[in-house]
């Protein structure tokens, strides 16, 4: 059993933690917001109960919540030994919040960013260990995607890539070894897709069912790039689009203005009851 | 009773996928619209919509592929509450 501190109780890090429990990890969540932790515990038990109905295992709520604390400080994470940091994907708030996780943990704590797009090494240099940060990219919903990209940093060392990997595996996912560079591979790729969907939306060239039924009907794939977008969160989409822009200064990843309207009107998807699409809850 | 709930998980479909047709006794998820992450949506709506919450036993997919077997779903959870 690992003692893990998981930053930010957003869909993934609620996830994260989830799974860890699920995998007998014991769990401090933090997030500067106590709405957000309580989403989290009431989202984690729905999902425990659903768990089964989903093609999971049979999960017992209680069990995988009497193994998460939750709180609003960072000093709940001194003794953790690995911090899995999920918080919103902007470079603003994460460099203000890696020099503070570096003096709030003790020195031989692992740091596992989970990002969609920024790269590791730059992340890495706000602290002073360097050798102790690694990325990580999951997917959502976490507790049941089997892999995720695994992304050492210029400095990452070998013991610290043996400790994620073997409490990744604990948690049942397969390590995707992937070199440093913004988007890794999953988002360079899926980032502009979704990206490109919105802008079809946006033209008129076909509606957001439309695009989801060609690539569902004609591709095979279980969801569409926009139910997909609402599924990851529209904000957080245009966000990975705007880091992927800022990284390669490159014009094919301008943001599509729709992203940017959605995000103001608060449409964010499955996690805001609307973004491409309408949800219950 | 039964046909209410019938017409309210009907419309709670509808507005999500408009242009999905289908009967009562169709499995809606092998149309190709919806997929299990959908299965999560309905157990939020039905628990809120008729104020019931579906035991464990009962978080089955099977319950929730056609219109008439989540009415019957709902009507399972009325009685039992009835019951007790």
């Amino acid at each position: 059993m690992t003692f893990v501190g998981v930053v930010g109780a957003g869909v993934m890090g609620t996830g994260v933690a989830q799974n860890l429990a699920q995998s007998g990890h014991s769990v401090v969540l933090v997030d500067n917001d106590p709405d957000a932790l309580d989403r989290a515990v009431t989202r984690i038990e729905l999902d425990c109960r659903m768990s089964r109905m989903l093609g999971g295992p049979e999960v017992d709520p209680a069990a995988v919540l009497s193994l998460i604390a939750t709180g609003t400080s960072l000093g709940l994470l001194a003794e953790t030994e690995v911090v899995i940091e999920n918080i919103t994907e902007s470079w603003e708030l994460k460099s203000a919040l890696y020099p503070k996780l570096d003096a709030a943990c003790k020195a031989g704590t692992v740091f596992v960013v989970n990002t969609s797009a920024i790269p590791i090494t730059k992340i890495a240099s706000l602290t002073s260990r360097p050798d102790k940060v690694m990325g990580v990219h999951f997917m959502n919903p976490v507790p049941m995607k089997p892999a995720c990209e695994f992304i050492p940093g210029y400095h990452t060392s070998e013991q610290t890539k043996d400790t994620v990997r073997a409490l990744l595996e604990s948690m049942g996912k397969k390590p995707i070894p992937v070199n440093d560079a913004s988007g890794f591979v999953s988002n360079r790729v899926l980032m502009l897709t979704v990206n490109e969907a919105a802008f079809l939306v946006h033209e008129g060239v076909a509606d957001a069912e439309t695009v989801d039924e060609v690539f569902r009907s004609c591709f095979g794939h279980p969801m569409g790039p926009l139910e997909t977008a609402d599924l990851i969160g529209v904000d957080t989409i245009l966000y990975s689009v705007e880091v992927l822009y800022e990284q390669f200064n490159d014009s094919k990843y301008r943001p599509c203005p729709l992203l940017k309207k959605m995000t103001d009107a608060g449409l964010h998807g499955r996690k805001s009851g609307k973004g491409f699409y309408t949800y219950a809850g | 009773m039964s046909q209410d709930a019938r017409n309210e998980i009907r419309a709670f479909i509808t507005a999500k996928f408009p242009r999905m047709t289908f009967t009562d006794e169709q499995d809606i998820f092998a149309l190709g619209f919806v997929n299990s992450l959908f299965a999560m949506e309905l157990v939020m709506f039905i628990e809120k919509a008729f104020g019931t919450r579906i035991p464990n036993e009962e978080l089955n997919l099977d319950n929730f592929r056609t219109v008439a077997r989540m009415a019957d779903l709902v009507r399972r959870q009325q009685s039992a509450a009835t019951a007790r």
